[in-house]
């Protein structure tokens, strides 16, 4: 009997889970004094700014220490917990918040290595778009509060109007306008997220069964499904920058490449990209951002908490700022980045949509209903086989 | 005889648990990831790679092209104009271009010729017409041309100091004197004369010139071709993949990369046999050869093009700190601006007081430790054997790949990843080395008979070391130091490791930008990690000056 109840008591704790133990007042209590190891992508100086602002708001208003470590991968800092997992170190761990989305969730969440579940804890998810935007499914994987919403996301074409006025807006257009301009259009190099992103682009559009691609890959289907993505970019290649010999290594990599002139169309997964770059005299006031006829790929981008996070609260109290209304207004700001908001505005009280309207419209920023619909990410196991598949063709040497 | 055993204790066990770490995961040995049976799977996993076989072959041709490149430029410079007014100015002017750390020289590089770099900018449109950049295969060449031309460039300062150092311990002069009275000519002379004794003086730091060139990472990250690239880089991507098992065929790369080091040692030998039994027969068949003078300008013109190579490198990262916007075509910036420094001046200190403590930490600890062992032989304990030199050799000699990973796990099963202690230990692996070989010699060379003089005069021993052999030794000492606090400082691959990511160095977040971002902010940080070496080394020449600004015999 007494076992009985006792495996009775375990199952509540682990249904109601560990979060929902504790409240907020409990959580936000324990937080203050922590020192929240915030591991996120260092490439982007916008981002590193905010993240700087976002250390200062959660020192004042929550006594939080905030440290940026600023990854080349966020994989390294999955490696990293891995490593940590190897080592038997279940508590205590080097990283408490990691940005975070796709294959890397998808991997951490079937290794065990996340926390959670632990959004239902934090007062702003209930302002969170979980009807029209994907903040619920990450990549067609489930979310199942292991990781907050931070950004939308959609993939854009960039270009300089002064030199580009009418780009392609097709995938087949892109290969036909690189026919009559070779050299002049690249994309970063699979596995990066940005590259991959285009080849699933490339793949919808050129695919007989988009259906196929929501469910997990399997062997048989793969073939069939990708049959006329690889004759696109065997004809497509040749014609890139550097005949598609050499990659850029990532979204900025290539915005650098036609700031310097090498290219004429780039590529970048903020509507906002064209803005945030002008102001940061990045790229010439003439550049704007462009998607395709039938829209581009959309996804969330989140932040989670490794298993063994040192400082459970107080990450649990930054992700929670992260959805203020505050932070997020700040964000779409291009000014001070320029990335999409996972709130639903329509449920902010009127202060809060105040400072959403107070974010002003930047010249270079696309009008909300000019982007076209944003499509579903494919299951990540796609991205793993395109991925190997892409490596064996064309980075084989 | 105490420090020769922490010493080799420091070295030896951290260097051998790392390696077994790395090799059990390459046999599918991994607790956390359900790996518990030994099985050869990673090994048939890393041998179906696509693209292994190209990114080996490009290691191994950039790997031993850059060194015999290195290698001839740095002997046969040394051959045209050792004694030269010119041999003495460059000898003071290079350890400054050693200090600049490979992660800021790769970078300034690529600013420099790449198609929209600096060099094709100051030529266009005038001299080549092209008013967009051209598409040319400039850096990023599928044969790694440019990782090797760059790999040169760096390591050619090193050798030459090297055989500089060598030279002065070898009675070089009085040799060549008696080869120019027989008729030789001077490089001719040299090669035959000189370079048989000053080679098995410099051999170690050939092989680790040799060794590092076959396992770089920041230059290969940003000069190297990525379809694919060389194995270092293309092991650190398995590492860093998000499909946690790709671990498994990362350890087992690892070990390969550690087996090209080998086998290019190996290499390396055997030919060293061939050129010593060939050698022998051309040194006493007597042909006397010519005045040289197409080798003095071959070595002379080559080596004054590396220098200024590496100097424009780090001078077009000063350029693009202060740019505004430089668009291509301009041959400078636009406009000017102090934004980016001051906007990133704020968030670099934190990784520059980390990269200087570390650093001074290291070379604090290194240079107790290499006093302990030179003292220890100096008072009649074993001289540091050849076997022992190896030993200090090792973590030059292996590449970090092989043996990081297991380190890693070590730490955080230790619980001492990310701390302090680990961070100073991991770089005194690679600072101790350049240490001993810095100070060795001088530490030898100083005359007994001046502390022998000082003990008469009734000074106590360690009064005698500190006031007279301390005092004397003084430049040196210093000069080590400054090499041992460059060799810190430009350490990547370690610092990753060892730091779990949470310690951010200038090196770290150099590299980090250097991938994308901001090449304005690129060039700040690139910048700032090759002025703290170069203050360092400043400090090594203004220290001496002014504590023996009364002692005329010592300047």
């Amino acid at each position: 009997m007494r076992l009985v109840s006792r495996l009775l008591i375990a199952l509540v704790l682990l249904a109601a889970g560990p979060a929902a133990a504790q409240s907020w007042a409990e959580i936000s209590g324990k937080a203050r004094g922590q020192t929240v190891y915030f591991n996120a992508w260092g490439g982007s100086t916008k981002a590193n700014d905010y993240i700087a602002w976002v250390g200062e708001q959660v020192k004042a208003r929550h006594g939080i220490e905030l440290r940026h470590v600023k990854v080349t991968d966020i994989a390294e800092t999955v490696a990293r917990v891995l490593a940590e997992k190897t080592a038997g170190r279940m508590e205590g761990g080097s990283a408490d918040l990691l940005w975070i989305n796709g294959e890397n969730f998808a991997a951490m969440k079937a290794n065990g290595l996340l926390h959670g579940p632990f959004t239902q804890a934090l007062p702003n998810m209930a302002l969170v778009d979980t009807a029209g935007k994907p903040t619920t499914v990450d990549f067609t994987v489930p979310v199942d509060g292991y990781e907050a919403p931070w950004s939308m996301a959609q993939l854009v074409f960039v270009r300089d109007t002064a030199v580009l006025p009418d780009p392609p807006t097709s995938i087949p257009a892109l290969l036909d306008w690189a026919k009559a301009n070779p050299g002049r259009f690249t994309y970063p190099q699979p596995p990066n997220f940005l590259g991959t992103t285009f080849l699933k682009q490339a793949l919808i559009a050129l695919t007989d069964d988009p259906a196929a691609l929501t469910k997990p890959v399997e062997s048989a289907a793969f073939e069939r499904v990708t049959a006329r993505l690889w004759p696109y970019l065997d004809a497509l290649h040749p014609l890139l920058w550097r005949q598609g010999r050499v990659f850029p290594a990532n979204g900025p990599d290539q915005r650098r490449l036609l700031n310097d002139g090498e290219i004429d169309i780039s590529l970048a997964f903020s509507a906002l990209e064209a803005a945030s770059a002008i102001e940061s005299g990045l790229l010439p006031a003439t550049a704007r951002v462009y998607t395709l006829n039938n829209g581009t790929i959309g996804n969330a981008n989140f932040v989670a908490i490794p298993f063994n996070a040192r400082a459970k609260e107080a990450a649990m109290v930054v992700a929670d700022f992260l959805l203020s209304p505050e932070a997020q207004a700040r964000k779409l700001d291009p000014r001070h980045w320029g990335t999409g908001t996972v709130l639903d505005l329509d449920k902010l009280s009127a202060d809060q949509r105040a400072l959403f309207d107070a974010v002003p419209k930047h010249p270079a920023a696309p009008a909300l209903d000019s982007l076209g619909p944003a499509l579903p990410e494919p299951h990540p196991s796609w991205m793993e086989r395109i991925e190997k598949e892409w490596a064996r063709r064309y980075a084989a040497g | 005889m105490l420090f020769p055993i922490i010493t080799a204790v420091l070295f030896l066990a951290p260097i051998a648990v790392g390696l077994l770490g790395t090799l059990l995961p390459s046999f599918g040995i991994l607790p956390a990831l359900g790996g518990v049976e030994p099985s050869i799977q990673p090994w048939r996993d890393l041998f179906a790679t696509p693209g292994l076989w190209t990114a080996l072959r490009l290691t191994v041709t950039t790997g031993l092209a850059a060194t015999l490149l290195s290698f001839l430029l740095a002997v046969g410079f040394c051959a045209a104009w050792q004694g030269s007014r010119w041999f003495a100015r460059l000898q003071r002017l290079l350890p400054p271009l050693l200090a600049v750390p490979h992660a800021a020289f790769a970078i300034g590089f690529a600013f420099l010729v790449a198609p929209s770099g600096w060099v094709v900018r100051l030529l266009s449109p005038w001299a080549t017409g092209w008013t967009r950049p051209p598409d040319l295969p400039l850096i990023q060449d599928p044969w790694g041309i440019a990782l090797t031309l760059a790999l040169v460039v760096k390591e050619v300062p090193f050798l030459v100091l090297m055989i500089g150092a060598a030279l002065a311990q070898t009675r070089a002069d009085r040799l060549l004197a008696g080869a120019r009275a027989l008729g030789y000519g001077p490089v001719t002379g040299w090669v035959k004369v000189v370079l048989p004794l000053v080679y098995r003086q410099v051999r170690l730091p050939v092989l680790a010139v040799l060794a590092y060139s076959l396992s770089a990472v920041e230059p290969a990250l940003v000069l190297g071709p990525s379809t694919p690239p060389p194995l270092t880089p293309l092991v650190l991507r398995w590492f860093a993949d998000p499909d946690l098992s790709m671990r498994f065929r990362a350890a087992a790369g690892a070990v390969l990369q550690l087996g090209v080091v080998v086998g290019g040692i190996g290499v390396w030998w055997l030919a060293e046999r061939i050129v010593a039994v060939k050698g022998r027969r051309w040194a006493v068949a007597g042909a006397r050869g010519g005045r040289g003078a197409g080798a003095r300008l071959a070595g002379g013109g080559a080596m004054a093009l590396a220098v200024l190579v590496s100097v424009a490198a780090v001078a077009v990262l000063a350029v693009w700190a202060f740019a505004r916007n430089w668009r291509f075509n301009e041959a400078f910036p636009g406009a000017w601006s102090l934004d980016t420094v001051g906007r990133t001046l704020p968030q670099l200190t934190e990784p520059a007081w980390t990269t200087l403590v570390i650093a001074v930490a290291a070379v604090l600890i290194g240079l107790v430790l290499v006093v302990g062992c030179l003292e220890h032989e100096r008072r009649g304990g074993a001289a540091l054997g050849r076997r022992a030199l190896w030993l200090i050799y090792a973590p030059l000699l292996v590449p970090g790949v092989g043996f990081l990973f297991g380190i890693q796990v070590v730490l955080v099963a230790s619980g001492l990843d990310g701390s302090w202690a680990a961070l100073v230990w991991v770089h005194l692996l690679y600072v101790l080395p350049y240490l001993y070989l810095t100070l060795a010699d001088p530490w030898r060379a100083l005359d007994e008979r001046y502390e022998r003089t000082a003990r008469s005069l009734g000074a106590s021993a360690s009064r005698a070391f500190w006031r007279v052999r301390a005092a004397m030794l003084l430049r040196p000492i210093l000069t080590a130091c400054a090499v041992g606090f460059a060799v810190s400082v430009g350490q990547y691959l370690p610092t990753l490791f060892a730091s779990g990511g949470r310690m951010a160095t200038l090196t770290t977040e150099a590299v980090a930008l250097a991938s994308g971002a901001d090449r304005r902010v690129t060039a700040v940080y690139a910048f700032a990690q090759a002025a703290l070496p170069l203050l360092a080394f400043a400090a090594a020449l203004a220290v001496p000056a002014w504590a023996y600004r009364n002692r005329k015999g010592m300047r």
